[in-house]
């Protein structure tokens, strides 16, 4: 009986959330009329808006994700290693993104660094994406923070950095030769996220005035019938890629030698 | 006599108000094997760790090999070190481990790969340079750490219990591995460990701690023959406590029981009526009056253990006991509990406890 109801709130669930996928999948498939095609996929493929803001959007993923890993993993290792008392406290900063909302992050932004104030970051292309770039950061902070710490609890910081120190080796080495390499898998999970939360976001790129994916969609979506359901399944496929490579890559994580304790 | 080659001076560290090592001086020799041996809490491990570097002693100094190191950091004072839960790199193969710290210092390539095989023949794994940690056993993985430790020729190899995690076969065989290629390098060594055999088996010297300071340092036969104090006895080996109330301190004189015993060595100053901690090993008690044992006391049988090849045999002694081992003999057999019995031994062997 019990088997009975599990399998019953699998089937609710699933017809929660696919079904929608498949009438949406099969909608993008329908633009020519009495026959599947993928015409909308080729319109969409083909569209050089498309291709620009999609490859706008990754680049600035790409930096997000640098930028990231620069500022997130340098803070959960000394936090682990040196601060554990401010954890809760770093922990409670890093979910913030969460609950203030994108539109909040941004008019903030624009307020502090518009063109008449201390730092005109607005004012130039290159100022108003380092902007963006550091909202598409605090957005996947909480995540990105989250997957490396548990990324550095599945190794003894502390002593590998007190082996590694004994070796010779400085912070630098350290964290670079040692812990970053041993919680790579984590990193790359928080990339993956923060790879589909740019490529997704429209708020802040399009207060911001940047052509980025997420605001293409949004015009796309506005203005025709079959290719924004065409767009929606690829922007899916993606997220969906990038979860399988995380799935991959975890494979090939260093495996953590017999714990003695 | 040379200088030291590792000196520490009047070290001491406290966090906050509790002080964890209290005035602790010590001078090893180069090439010497000097273990810190103490219960959980003596401050041996933080001791090894303001060696390393690692913490920074509140007052005194490190100096090694006429370099005072105390302001250096771990990385900048060339020692090697072993870790209790080996602390191998996860992410790098044996070979790699071995040749971290090679890499670090910018040894050349071939130079380094050099090395790296003369470590993994040295403890014996030639052929595992290509494994990754995960895939050795817990032995195999200390011998690793050991070999990576003294890879970049440190001046001093620190060693925080690194037997600990291992069951009691590898335990036994690793630490003779350990001593003989500590000895093979000649390396300065400092072994830390809260197991009285390991210490007395491996070491040159011992420092017993206890309560933040030196309690005793000595070679494993003066720690074990003659402790300075209640707790070293009591510490290091079985040992039998007895209180003797002196007699006559002219003489030497002390009552054990129903007896007189004359001691060798001195009373301190002690006076008649005074009560004495003596000390007294179980090795060195026979049951029954025996040739050249100049001391003996009567006693009653209280328990009797048969262990196989031994037989433990507790004797009271008015309000204290004995324990002592005899062999156990076919021809002979035990003795019976409440059985009225003597006890003898050298009075040389009664020690004064502080």
């Amino acid at each position: 009986m019990n088997r009975f109801w599990a399998w019953l709130a699998l089937a609710g669930g699933m017809i929660y959330f696919v079904l929608p996928l498949l009438g949406m999948t099969e909608f993008s498939l329908k633009m020519r009329r009495g026959v599947y095609s993928f015409d909308a996929y080729a319109r969409v493929l083909a569209d050089p808006k498309f291709q620009e803001t999609f490859t706008y959007s990754v680049v600035m993923a790409l930096v997000t994700i640098l930028f990231g890993v620069l500022l997130v993993v340098p803070t959960a290792y000394w936090v682990r290693l040196k601060l554990p008392r401010l954890r809760p406290y770093i922990e409670f900063i890093t979910l913030l993104p969460l609950v203030i909302p994108a539109i909040v992050i941004v008019f903030g932004y624009i307020r502090l660094y518009n063109t008449s104030s201390w730092l005109p970051l607005t004012g130039s292309v290159f100022g108003t994406n380092a902007l963006l770039m550091f909202g598409y950061s605090t957005l996947s902070l909480p995540y990105m923070y989250r997957a490396v710490d548990t990324g550095l609890r599945t190794i003894d910081v502390s002593t590998l950095t007190e082996a590694a120190q004994s070796l010779g080796a400085g912070w630098i080495t350290i964290l670079s030769r040692i812990i970053l390499p041993n919680v790579l898998v984590a990193v790359l999970s928080g990339a993956f996220v923060t790879l589909a939360i740019v490529l997704g976001e429209f708020t802040m790129a399009a207060l911001l005035n940047r052509p980025a994916f997420g605001p293409y969609m949004q015009l796309l979506g506005a203005n025709r019938a079959y290719e924004p359901a065409a767009l929606a399944v690829i922007a899916f496929a993606i997220t969906w890629g990038c979860m399988a490579l995380i799935q991959i890559v975890s494979r090939f994580a260093p495996k953590a030698p017999v714990n003695p304790h | 006599m040379s200088d030291p080659f590792l000196l520490i001076q009047n070290v001491r560290k406290a966090y906050g108000d509790v002080t964890v090592v209290k005035d602790f001086s010590l001078e090893v020799e180069q090439g010497e094997f000097v273990s810190f041996l103490g219960p959980s809490g003596c401050g041996k491990t933080t001791m090894l760790r303001i060696v390393a570097g690692f913490e920074v002693p509140s007052a005194g100094s490190v100096v090694i090999g006429g370099k005072d190191v105390t302001s250096l950091k771990p990385n900048q004072r060339n020692i090697g070190m072993v870790f209790q839960s080996y602390a191998l790199f996860p992410n790098m193969t044996v070979g790699q481990n071995i040749g971290f710290g090679l890499k670090v210092a910018g040894v050349p390539k071939a130079e380094a790969a050099a090395r790296v095989d003369e470590m993994l023949q040295l403890i014996s794994l030639p052929q595992l340079g290509d494994r990754y940690p995960y895939q050795l056993s817990g032995g195999q993985q200390q011998r690793v750490a050991l070999a990576r430790a003294m890879a970049g020729k440190p001046q001093v190899l620190l060693l925080d219990e690194p037997l600990s995690a291992l069951d009691a076969k590898v335990r036994v065989s690793l630490r003779d591995e350990i001593r003989a290629i500590q000895k093979a390098l000649g390396i300065t060594t400092i072994f830390v460990t809260h197991d009285q055999e390991e210490a007395l088996s491996m070491s040159d010297r011992i420092v017993v701690m206890h309560g933040g300071m030196a309690e005793q340092v000595g070679t494993p036969y003066e720690i074990y023959n003659k402790p300075t104090s209640k707790f070293v006895a009591g510490f290091v080996g079985t040992l039998n406590v007895l209180d003797g109330t002196v007699t006559d301190p002219a003489t030497g004189a002390v009552r054990i029981g129903d007896d007189n015993v004359v001691m060798k060595q001195s009373l301190n100053g002690a006076k008649a009526g005074d009560t004495l901690s003596l000390a007294l090993r179980p090795e060195a008690i026979s049951l029954g009056k025996q040739p050249g044992r100049d001391a003996s006391i009567g006693g009653t049988i209280s328990e009797v253990s048969f262990l196989g090849s031994v037989i433990r045999v507790r004797v009271g002694l008015g309000k204290d006991a004995v324990s002592l081992d005899t062999f156990n003999n076919p021809a002979k057999p035990p003795p019976k509990v409440g059985e009225k019995t003597e006890i003898s031994f050298s009075s040389a062997d009664l020690l004064v406890l502080h």
